[in-house]
Parts: structure tokens; sequence; C-alpha cells
């Protein structure tokens, strides 16, 4: 039972080498000031909920008990991230090269789509197979998705957060035309769906869970992400492009490639984000595909500071404010409304703690023997 | 205790306890009839926000009359997604507040959703708005409920045939789906027994609550000549209101519109759950069984008309209240043969009536000839 905690912030804490006292300073910074953000933002919430007449300690107490005090709880949370997950990797990967791209959605309707054409045409494949190709062909049409965005970027100038932003519009109403229509089963009367995947198709739950193999997927894939932007060249070679287009190019890096690579690859992810619930949740593809789990996947990368690791822990809190949602509602009669507003209170601020970066000097040990 | 929450245990201690206790909640194995009706808690899940003058709006009023029943607690959860959310909300309501009876209201809940979770809580009842329940195929702890909303679109459109000067009717639509179509063709039939060359235009919004396109499709409606409007869309708000700033009539659907659209507002086909909801709840008090497959139209009042508005003329009230009082009888068909779709097709044959509960109407996929769009 202790799947969910080994994944909380690994990278955070740093290794204890030489001149400790300052790594850790440094290091601190990236964890004191979002944390103070949440815990602002949390204060003015409790404010809220006083004016509203509720009580605050009363909406603490339920957001721990539905999102992290039980088993039944933390399962809850974990299952309600794992979308998150490569939601928010399609949002960060392209924002290492100063993209903002915000289309996720679409890519995560049209993979899940093509997940289940893909697991019906191959439905006599032993199960592995049908996996295989269901998630290949998710990632494929996510990865052609985003990475159009990003060749538009490149080649043509187009702003890709609204190219992004408006195909997500079209994948939907692709998706809405090929559920209704070409791809339908003809049995799915009131709600139009493709047909049902066979149980090769399926993905179960981690075993002693009822947790789906997405989490796994998806913590896999921010280590895996975080490993290629710090640990390779190719990450290398998008943070410089990300600080400054000219730089790279005057430097002889391939910016096109790479900006279309990463695109590709972010959508590829969501994608597979879109296949996973097919698989895992649904059973067939349909028009709850479009949960909204590509626009909350933006809110979590942007929590995140566009860190692939970060976005492991912040989608285990907004899977858990998501995941007491309910119990508030119920317990508080508070409006479903009003996690959105905690939600963006917490957004706001974080974002505008942004700006407190290097204001510190207790982060800063250049500065700590210097009269202010 | 907390880590067994797979064996299901009733926590009624948790509903009026404070943080602490909570954890030491008595668990009662859940039996089918409750050893203690105070303990009973109902639980209703909507897709929407509760208060949406639509569809979800039409369910929390079903489950406002549960609450007036003593020895009952009602919990409820809105604006849930028809994905693994709803599963973890029934799961949660179920573990956490000790339902034993779920009605999850939005018809994308039914599968895999609901019957996940039916197999997982055999001892939990979960009743399902809409879904065809199978005796073969499903589970002996579930069923489904619905009304036949038709033949109430059927009457707002005789009141819309008499207050048409244009005859020329509209209709805002979701997804052409068979129960949307249903409804589409019974508001054309219901002006057509008032005045035969009357035609209904109808727009396909693609999504089930759209407001923007519902907007467009309402003056894109009026633009085109339309004088009477009503709707087939999760929350029927926006339309309404656009008609009536447009200075066209309406006809309400899912709740009653009437208030924000005093003056135009005709009438409206009304869902009336609290019959349903009390029903299913009064018999779980008695710890009788629950039916598995409940449907029921006008006669059996799962299906009201809203007041008719200061606009409806007499000639209008006559027709209205006849045809009425004769669906309430029963036996009344709104599709009988010879009737041709709108692509020339003969899609039910002279001599041939289907009433309400006819099953072919359950996969209808035909617009009648006078439907435009």
């Amino acid at each position: 039972m202790t799947a969910a905690s080994t994944t909380s912030a690994p990278a955070l804490a740093a290794p204890p080498t030489g001149g400790t006292l300052e790594t850790l300073a440094r290091r601190a910074e990236s964890l004191v000031i979002p944390l103070g953000a949440l815990l602002v933002g949390l204060g003015l919430f409790s404010l809220f909920l006083l004016a509203l007449g509720k009580s605050p300690a009363q909406f603490i107490e339920l957001m721990w008990r539905g999102g992290f005090g039980s088993w039944f709880s933390i399962q809850n949370t974990l299952l309600r991230a794992a979308p998150l997950l490569l939601a928010a990797l399609c949002v960060v990967l392209p924002a290492r090269l100063g993209l903002v791209v915000i289309g996720g959605e679409g890519a995560i309707v049209l993979g899940g789509v093509a997940a289940a054409a893909a697991g019906h045409w191959v439905a006599g494949l032993p199960p592995v197979a049908v996996i295989v190709a269901m998630a290949l062909a998710a990632m494929a049409i996510g990865g052609l998705w985003i990475g159009a965005i990003g060749a538009l970027r490149h080649y043509r100038a187009v702003n890709e957060t609204i190219s992004s932003l408006l195909m997500a519009y079209i994948a939907i109403a692709l998706m809405n035309h090929l559920v209704e229509g070409p791809l339908r089963d003809p049995a799915s009367l009131n709600k139009p769906s493709t047909i049902p995947l066979t149980a090769a198709g399926r993905l179960g739950a981690v075993p002693g869970t009822d947790v789906h193999w997405g989490i796994v997927v998806g913590v896999v894939a921010c280590l895996a992400c975080w490993l290629l932007i710090e640990k390779t060249r190719w990450g290398f070679a998008a943070r410089v492009a990300g600080g400054n287009v000219r730089a790279a190019q005057i430097q002889g890096l391939a910016v096109g490639p790479l900006i279309i690579g990463f695109c590709a690859l972010a959508g590829a992810l969501a994608g597979l984000a879109g296949m996973i619930e097919v698989a895992a949740v649904h059973g067939n593809a349909n028009a709850s595909l479009a949960a909204g789990y590509g626009y909350t996947g933006i809110l979590v990368a942007f929590l995140a500071r566009q860190s692939p690791l970060g976005v492991i822990p912040v989608s285990l809190l907004l899977g858990g404010i998501a995941a007491a949602g309910g119990l508030v509602q119920r317990r508080m009669g508070l409006p479903d409304a009003t996690i959105l507003v905690l939600q963006g209170m917490l957004f706001i601020l974080v974002l505008l703690s942004d700006t407190l970066y290097g204001r510190f000097k207790i982060f800063n040990p250049d500065r700590w023997g210097r009269a202010p | 205790m907390i880590k067994a929450s797979h064996t299901i245990t009733r926590r009624s201690l948790l509903k009026t306890s404070a943080a602490g206790a909570a954890f030491g909640a008595v668990g009662l194995p859940l039996t089918y009839r409750p050893a203690r009706a105070a303990a009973t808690t109902v639980g209703f899940i909507y897709v929407g926000p509760k208060d949406d003058y639509g569809y979800n709006q039409a369910h929390a009023e079903g489950a406002a009359a549960v609450k007036g029943l003593s020895g009952l607690t009602v919990v409820e959860e809105e604006n849930v997604p028809e994905t693994v959310d709803v599963q973890k909300t029934m799961e949660s309501m179920i573990n956490l507040d000790g339902a034993s009876l779920v009605f999850p209201t939005s018809f994308g809940y039914f599968d895999p959703h609901m019957l996940a979770m039916a197999k997982k809580f055999p001892n939990v009842q979960f009743r399902h708005c809409g879904g065809l329940w199978d005796k073969s195929k499903h589970p002996a702890n579930t069923g489904s409920y619905f009304g036949y909303i038709g033949m109430g679109q059927y009457l707002n459109g005789i009141v819309a045939g008499h207050a048409s000067k244009s005859k020329k009717i509209g209709f805002v639509a979701a997804k052409p789906i068979p129960q949307v179509l249903m409804n589409i063709n019974s508001f054309l039939l219901g002006a057509r027994a008032v005045d035969p060359t009357i035609v209904c235009q109808v727009i396909f919004t693609g999504e089930w609550s759209l407001a923007v396109k519902e907007a467009e499709a309402t003056n894109a409606l009026v633009d085109g000549g339309v004088d009477v409007v009503t709707c087939h869309v999760d929350g029927p708000k926006v339309v309404v209101q656009t008609a009536a700033g447009r200075g066209a009539y309406v006809c309400g659907y899912h709740a009653n519109q009437s208030p924000l659209a005093p003056d135009k507002y005709l009438t409206g086909a009304e869902w009336n759950w609290a019959t349903v909801y009390t029903g299913f709840a009064k018999k779980m008090l008695a710890g009788e069984p629950l039916d598995n497959f409940v449907r029921g139209g006008i006669a059996e009042g799962f299906v009201k008309m809203s007041p008719l508005g200061p606009a409806v003329g007499e000639a209008a009230r006559k027709q209205f209240d006849a045809a009425l009082a004769e669906m309430k009888t029963g036996g009344f068909a709104a599709i009988k043969g010879p009737l041709k779709s709108n692509k020339g097709d003969q899609v039910v044959a002279a001599g041939q009536a289907l009433p309400e509960t006819a099953i072919e109407l359950e996969s209808m996929n035909y617009l009648v000839e006078g439907v435009q769009g």
C-alpha cells in the first residue's frame, strides 16, 4: 500500500554535496515560493468561505479526508491525477522552447478516437499487440496534430497559442463527426460511440488497487521528459532555443526540427492520454473524451512552472482537490463552482509568485555577506 | 476501518460527527432492507449545475421532493463529468456517505460507469435515467427509469401552431439521436394538428451544453422567419432568453422556464421526476424491492406541462386541454401512418399507429415531412 507515496517530489530535495547550506538555500527557493503561494491562496479562500458563512476549518478537513485521508481517497486522487500528468506534459515540452501550446485537448480526443479505431481493427491480435497498436495510433495522431502546430509556428510564424486552441475545436468537431458518423456503433442509440473494445483492448488496474495503469505511464513519462530536458543534448538545445532563438540559430542549432519534434512529442503524450481514457475508463470513444483534461493540463503545467517533475506533485494536488470537491459539495452545501474559485485563486497566486524569484536574500548565498 | 472500505459499510455517523470522530465511524453491514430508517441515504448525481433551468434542475427538483420524506438523507453532487469522476463520486457517496440508493441522472453515466460500480457494490441499488436496462445483460441491483416527454413536445406544438403567424416554428436541438428526433417530430406534428401547412426549422448545435451556439442557432431561426422556438439542449435558458429577446414566442423543455420570459412563454414540456424519485424512495423505506425498468408519460405523472402563459388564446387552450385529456386516458399516438420522412421515404404505413410506448420509437432515425434542416 505504498504505491502512492513513492512518487512525490523526488527531485526537489537536493543531494547533500559540498557547500550544503548554499545548495539547500538555492534549491529551497523553488519549493518555498510556490508553497507559500499555495498557503496564501488557501488563506484568501478561507476569507471567501467566511464571507459565505462557511467554516474554513471544515473545508480543509473535508479536503484532506476526500483527497488524501484514506486509502480510498488516495486512490481517488491518483485516478484523477492520471490524465493530468500526460496532459500537462503536452504544455511543458513546448514551453521549454518558449512556446505556449494550449490545445492538448485536441490531441487527447483524437488520440482516443484513433485508439478506439485501431483497437477494433486489430482486435484479433494478442492483448499486448492490441494495446501497443492502440497506443501507437493515438500517439501518431496526437503527434501529427501538435507537431503541425509547431510546423506552422516555425515555417509560417503562426501564433502557436491561438492555432493550438483553434485546432482543439476542430479536433473536437472531428471527433464528434467520426463518433456520430463513420465509426459509430449502430447499437449506440442515444449516446453515439465507437464499437466497444474487446477485453484485449482494455487496460486494467494496477494490482492491489483500483487505479489504472495510466498513473504509472504518466509518472514514467514525467521522469522521461525530465531526463530528456535536463540530461540530453536535445534537451539542452531546446533550453538554449527557448532562451533565445536567434542565439541558438547562430550557434548552429537546428531550431526547426527541435520545435516540431518537441511539439510532436508533446502531442504524442496527449494522444496517449486519450488512448488511456479509452482503454482504461470508457471502453470506446465518445463525446465524454472531451472532459477538459487538456485544459486542466495547462493549469498543472503553469503551477509546476513548466517542470516535468513538478507536474507530478501538482497533478496529485489538483487530483486531490477534484476528488475532495464532491465531498465538499455534499457536506457543506457549496456549489461546484467553489472548487473553481479555489483553483483560480491558487493559479493566480502561483503566477504572481513568479515575480518573487531572486528577490529574497536568504535564497541567494552570493548576497549573504553583503550589505543590502 | 478506513482501509476496509471495499466491504460496504454504512457510516451514518459521518454525516453528523465532527472531524476526528469520523474515523471511528460505526460500520453496519449494509443490508438491502434498512434496519433503521434514519440511516437510509440516497445519492443524486448531476452532469451540470443544479440551477440550469433545464435537465439538471428538473432532477434536482425531484431530489428536493425526496428530501421531504422523513427517515431519508439526500446527498447531491453537480457538474460531474461522464468519466472516471462519476465512478468515484458514486463510490464516495457509498463509502463516505453510506448511500444505499444512487441515481446517476445523466445518460452517459450508464455504461460503463454505473455498471462498473454496480458490480463492485452488489448491495447498493442503482437506478439510471434513460438507460435501456436489460435483464439479460445488466446486474440485478441496477435499473433505469425514463419518461415519454415527446408527448409534451406534441402539446408544445399545438400551442405553437396557434401562436405562429409565419407558419414557421423552430427547434434548437443538441444531437440527432432518437430521443431528440422524437421531440422534434412530435413538436411539428402537434403544430400540424392545428395547421397542416406549418413547417419546423431545426438546427443542431452538436453539443448538449454550448451556450454560444444555442444563441446563434436561436438568432438564425428568428432571422429565418421563425416566430415560435423550442429546444432540446441541457439548459434551455439561453434559447428561451434569446428567442424572447427577439420577440419570438417560446415553448419550454425539461423544467419551467416561464420566469425567464413571462410574456413570451407559452407552455413547456417538463419532467416531473418527483413522482419517480419519491416512488423509489418510499419503496426503499418500506423495505420493498425496487423496480428495474420504470417508464411513464403524462398519464403516469412522469411528465407535466408548464401552466399556459398569458399569450395563449382560447382556441389553443381548448385544443391543448382536449389533447391532454386524450393522453391521460392512454393509447394516444402522435406518430401514426401514413407518415413520410422529410426525405420522402414512407416511415409509418397507413393504418399503423405508434403510441409513446412503442419500441420502434426508441430507435427513431428520421425527421418527418415538414421538418427542415
